[in-house]
């Protein structure tokens, strides 16, 4: 899988425009799939899930760090986020369903920060973009 | 069936009031339409929807999507019994247009991320959730 020239350069420019703010906006989708989804809060019993919690932030981060990681290793996700696909499939068990929903509350998240930016071609490259990173990560599910 | 609490009605009816369903309708169903472009099947006879340009300035999807939004503003006035007013539309496009169900989940996240774009301040994490 590749992701096309425009959608690359989309996703890129939005990219340098969140800066060091991405770590913010990965915590707010956190938080939204906690309260649209519940049944999400199953993979993280072991943090404390109250709004504003620090261990959210630092998990957070964490998928900031994974996003801005496979922004800049666009031509080869799959070999980039290996360990993180090992990790998420075999020792936690996620259902790939859990990060398609994490993904919408993210695209909820920048539309609601960005508004501006947040055009069609730009939506349609972010869930391009996205999916690319879903098929890194978790197995098909189907 | 979902049951509402009072505060999940006041909560969704009041942004409701607010909503410009014109323009949510028009970009929800733009969205849909570029960026799972096997929607556009759908659309047979509304001309061009080859670019993002083309289906924005669409007079057929303009005067779809004011129907759209309708339906949900409509609904967010009956919350106690959603399955009324969406009867006749549920026969319309599962028994005579045969849209398959995961579509209007689609739409469904089109429409809050349009929300999104237009409420920034209302759509916290709640209100993203009653919806």
């Amino acid at each position: 899988m590749v992701l096309a020239p425009a959608d690359r350069a989309a996703v890129l420019a939005l990219w340098r425009k969140l800066g060091t703010n991405v770590g913010i906006y990965t915590t707010e989708a956190l938080e939204r799939t906690f309260v649209a989804f519940p049944s999400s809060k199953t993979y993280f019993l072991h943090l404390n899930l109250s709004p504003g919690s620090a261990q959210v932030r630092a998990h957070g981060q964490k998928v900031a760090n994974a996003l801005v990681l496979a922004v800049n290793h666009l031509d080869d996700l799959p070999r980039t986020l290996s360990y993180l696909r090992e990790l998420h499939t075999h020792k936690l068990r996620v259902d790939p369903v859990f990060f398609k929903l994490l993904c919408h509350c993210l695209l909820v998240t920048l539309a609601r920060h960005y508004p501006g930016d947040f055009s069609p071609n730009m939506h349609a490259s972010l869930v391009r973009f996205l999916n690319h990173v879903i098929s890194a990560l978790a197995p098909s599910s189907g | 069936m979902v049951h509402f609490t009072t505060e999940e009605k006041a909560a969704v009816a009041s942004l409701w009031t607010k909503v410009n369903v014109e323009v949510v309708g028009g970009e929800s169903l733009a969205r849909l339409l570029i960026i799972y472009p096997w929607t556009q099947r759908f659309c047979d006879s509304f001309g061009n929807l080859c670019s993002e340009s083309a289906i924005m300035g669409n007079p057929k999807v303009k005067a779809h999507s004011r129907k759209v939004p309708n339906s949900f503003g409509n609904a967010s006035k009956h919350m106690d019994d959603l399955k009324g007013p969406f009867a006749d539309l549920s026969e319309l496009h599962c028994d005579k247009l045969h849209v398959d169900p995961e579509n209007f989940r689609l739409l469904g996240n089109m429409i809050l991320i349009v929300l999104a774009t237009h409420f920034s301040k209302e759509f916290t994490p709640q209100m993203q959730a009653y919806h």
